[in-house]
């Protein structure tokens, strides 16, 4: 039995301790919108907010969560900061396939959040734990840069 | 339009049908016949379907028919509807059609065919439309239709500045004349104002949200998922295991042996281990314990497969010919200079950042099979599953859903068969197989490995007068429609040096094969592209100068029979212009770079897409590649249909090139596959990812696709910049570190 607080609600879950978080919310939950990609904390496409601090939930087991603030990117727009970058996101039309921009705009959050105006090589190693297959990298970089331009921040 | 434009469209005569919609509105219904090679094998008339429809309130809906995995076409065929219907772009929503050939026609995500395939008559089902919506105001107005305008959605007469909306016309215009889409009037592309505008991805605004729209992000009251665990050698076979263990632990609800039917390409013998989450599901694999039957398979190897090959160049003699024109021999013995050189390249994964997975559920009631799956084949899918469960076709509904990538994983659909095999074993209920990343690398059907020996004689000008090309592959007995371990027997310069011969020997394997991202062209580009990089230095010139030489007074080879009908052929022309750009672009020859930066230049034409690259790269002193900047100049026809497409797709096509270039291998070892996950398959992550330049140069042809022809030259680009920075060749892929490193 797992006590968490996700998205600023109290959630109760009878699954093991060792189970990642991931499996937790995608199929406990129902809240899909965390990708599964690698398991191994590779690719970045599990990346959640732990207190701020972006995570891979597939490598986070639940019974490591007790009494911490997790954050997905369901909670995203709910900052002026995550709205910030989603408007970029489609601003610049940064995505082909998708499928990995959840962790890439969870990780790119918690970048500005610490470092409100990242230089490119600050971004190039904030974001290199997050795969893009399809390779959109030039247009996350530069999606990154005008939300950092509009200075908002990660406080509700 | 030229006459090579024209040739694209003969064969296809798009069918409509208008109808009232429920509750008021205009139905229109259309289909495509006379497409080569549609799925069903047929090219007759099929039944009709809705395409697009008008709400009375003015709504538009249009059906995305293929399937979408991130080439952005179910953003674009909309947008070629919705320019000729004039729509307004902001009020049409999209959604997905499921899998039906007979009302659709194909439905494929492969070969970048669909820009060429819909361009003409994606446009002739909205223009027709907009001719009945005009006919209906016309009647309503008492005037002719000839005398209104249309914008955004609304008709005007200017005599007197009325209007009617879409929506308030609907209805009536169900009951208009339909015209035959061949002979209504296409806009002048001047007039085009969503065609030629950057459009956002439909999709996008929902994924920004982590909206659930992905295959693996199917929910069904009562579902459960699964894994599969399936032998680690290629061409195994099931023994026994220990399902009682896997079954006894924890949420685990039934573990099943499945019997393998068909090849890799369907269902392969294993267990499917089923619980109520799946990562309890994947952790009981651990206790299975599967014994395999190896058979003759466990033997081999990536190392061995080279040891063959290299002794199959060093023999000289290919098994087989491929082609062969004038007398080689004499020109050889002849020659003032001779290039011989041994290439090769690696086995490929595929690594969609969405695992493979499909939702499926057996409803024994009705005896149907209903699925939900990001595939790029889903008529083929369809098709195979029913034959496996042996099932008429209409017993399988498929559902298709956004794929989190492709490169051509998903043109086979093994997934689809695991998912459909394991529902069957538990009738009524929904069941989701998830494959782990480990199950994706070590189970994939690999771009092929292959070796060439190359030779070219050089006459005391330096004039290419001779070329020989042995090709060691793989034998594919079992390949369906398209062969990824074969080459074109006329590959370039085959048709533009005198005296030429290509032949190919080839290898016994159980390794699963398929198409990859440009098929054969990834992999021949590097190897054509770089060995003339040799030859042009041999020569005393540089590649463009080379290539510009070999078809200098070629004319454009004539329209021929491609996959999807009549095709331009090869145009010299487009070629020269593309290269001329890219080195304009670049500054090729008179470029100043830092210290230690040299540039190396590629071309290549596939999927009817001509491109020339130039990539800026540094080596350092441990032998690391950078590549800094890349200069793409690209042909794809008269018209860039979404700009913002259009863009990615190149600059994402060539980073993944770069990234074949710079460090992936698939190995074998034993019969298996010994790469896992992400740190030892390295996809190119953000430092990677150079400055990428790109223009596209019109031509006067209809428009064609880009999801493929800009990878393939920019990797003998980065090689052949390697050789500019250090002097030495690059003949094997991925760069050996070890051959560069000075320290």
């Amino acid at each position: 039995m797992a006590t968490l607080t996700i998205n600023g609600e109290t959630r109760t879950l009878d699954v093991p301790d060792d189970m990642p978080l991931l499996w937790a919310l995608r199929n406990e939950l129902g809240m899909v919108g965390t990708k599964f990609g690698c398991g191994m904390g590779l690719c970045g496409a599990c990346t959640v907010h732990v207190d701020g601090v972006a995570t891979r939930s597939c490598s986070a087991p639940v019974g490591s969560l007790a009494g911490k603030k997790i954050s997905t990117i369901e909670h995203l727009g709910e900052t002026p900061l995550g709205r910030a970058l989603q408007k970029a996101w489609l601003d610049v039309d940064v995505m082909q396939c998708g499928y990995c921009q959840a962790g890439q705009l969870m990780t790119a959050s918690a970048l500005l959040a610490k470092n409100p105006n990242p230089s490119q090589a600050e971004v190039d190693s904030a974001m290199q734990g997050n795969i893009c297959r399809c390779a959109c990298y030039g247009r996350i970089r530069e999606a990154i840069q005008i939300a950092a331009k509009e200075g908002a921040t990660a406080d509700v | 339009m030229s006459e090579l434009a024209e040739t694209m469209q003969v064969s296809r005569r798009t069918l409509l049908k208008a109808s009232v919609l429920a509750g008021g509105g205009l139905m229109l219904s259309a289909t495509i016949p006379g497409i080569a090679r549609a799925a069903t094998g047929s090219a007759q008339a099929a039944p009709l379907n809705a395409f697009v429809t008008i709400a009375p309130d003015g709504a538009i809906t249009i059906v995305g028919k293929n399937p979408e995995i991130g080439q952005g076409i179910k953003t674009m065929l909309p947008m070629l509807i919705a320019e000729e219907l004039d729509a307004d772009w902001d009020k049409v929503a999209i959604v997905q059609g499921d899998s039906d050939s007979r009302k659709y026609g194909p439905q494929l995500a492969g070969g970048s065919f669909a820009t060429p395939m819909n361009w003409i008559p994606m446009r002739q089902v909205g223009a027709a439309g907009r001719a009945m919506l005009l006919e209906a105001a016309a009647k309503r107005w008492g005037v002719t239709a000839s005398s209104l305008t249309t914008s955004k959605g609304v008709v005007t007469n200017p005599a007197n500045g009325k209007t009617l909306t879409y929506g308030e016309l609907a209805t009536d215009a169900a009951a208009s004349a339909v015209p035959d889409p061949g002979k209504v009037a296409l806009k002048d592309p001047k007039d085009f104002h969503i065609i030629g505008r950057k459009i956002g991805g439909i999709d996008s605004p929902k994924i920004i949200h982590g909206e659930p729209i992905y295959g693996v992000d199917t929910q069904l009251p009562g579902m459960v998922y699964a894994a599969y665990e399936r032998a680690p050698v290629f061409g195994a076979k099931y023994l026994s295991a220990n399902l009682a263990a896997a079954k006894a632990e924890p949420g685990v609800i039934d573990v099943i042996a499945i019997p393998g039917s068909g090849g890799p390409e369907q269902l392969v013998d294993g267990v499917a281990v089923i619980a109520k989450n799946w990562w309890l599901a994947n952790k009981a694999r651990s206790k299975l314990g599967v014994q395999w039957d190896n058979g003759e398979w466990a033997s081999h190897s990536t190392r061995g497969y080279d040891e063959q090959a290299r002794a199959f160049m060093a023999s000289g003699k290919p098994a087989e010919s491929l082609n062969k024109k004038g007398d080689t021999a004499a020109a050889f013995a002849s020659a003032a200079k001779v290039v011989d050189a041994e290439y090769h390249y690696p086995f490929l994964a595929h690594v969609p950042m969405e695992p493979m997975n499909c939702t499926a559920q057996w409803h024994s009631k009705t005896g149907t099979m209903e699925m939900w799956a990001p595939t790029q084949t889903p008529n083929g899918g369809q098709q195979s599953v029913a034959k496996m469960l042996g099932l008429p076709e209409d017993k399988v509904v498929v559902h298709i859903t956004r794929s989190g990538g492709g490169f051509g994983r998903r043109l086979i659909n093994d997934f689809m068969h695991q998912a459909a095999a394991i529902a069957k074993a538990k009738p009524d209920t929904p069941v989701q197989l998830i494959w782990t990343r480990e199950d994706d690398v070590r189970g994939d059907h690999y771009r092929p490995a292959g070796w060439h020996r190359l030779r070219a004689a050089l006459d005391d000008k330096g004039k290419l007068t001779a070329i020989e090309d042995h090709f060691v592959t793989f034998d594919l007995p079992g390949a369906g429609g398209f062969n990824p371990a074969t080459m074109p027997k006329d590959h370039f310069p085959y048709a533009f040096v005198p005296n030429a011969s290509y032949g190919q020997s080839k290898m016994k394997t159980a390794v699963p094969m398929g198409a990859l991202r440009a098929p054969t062209s990834n992999a021949l580009s590097f190897v054509f592209q770089s060995f003339l990089d040799e030859v042009a230095h041999e020569a005393g010139t540089d590649l463009p100068t080379l290539l510009l030489a070999l078809v200098d007074g070629a004319e454009a080879e004539p329209a021929q029979q491609g996959f999807f009908g009549k095709q331009p052929g090869f145009d010299p022309g487009r070629m020269r212009s593309v290269i001329k750009k890219a080195v304009a672009m670049s500054d090729w020859g008179h470029a100043s770079l830092p210290q230690g930066h040299a540039l190396g230049f590629g071309y290549y034409y596939s999927h009817l897409g001509h491109f020339a690259e130039v990539a800026e790269v540094s080596v350092s002193k441990a032998g690391l590649v950078t590549v800094h900047n890349v200069w793409i100049a690209g042909d794809v026809g008269s018209t860039i249909i979404n700009p913002f497409g259009a863009l990615n797709q190149v600059q994402g096509a060539a980073i993944d090139g770069i990234g074949q270039a710079l460090s992936l291998a698939v190995e074998l070892d034993k019969g298996a596959v010994t790469n896992s996950n992400f740190h030892n398959y390295a996809i190119p992550r953000m430092p990677v990812a150079p400055q990428i330049y790109v223009e596209f140069v019109p031509s006067d042809n209809a428009p064609t696709g880009l999801g493929e022809p800009a990878l393939p030259p920019v990797i003998p680009a980065v090689t052949n910049a390697v050789f500019a920075a250090t002097g030495k060749r690059i003949r094997s892929l991925p760069i050996d570190k070890k051959l560069l490193a000075t320290a």
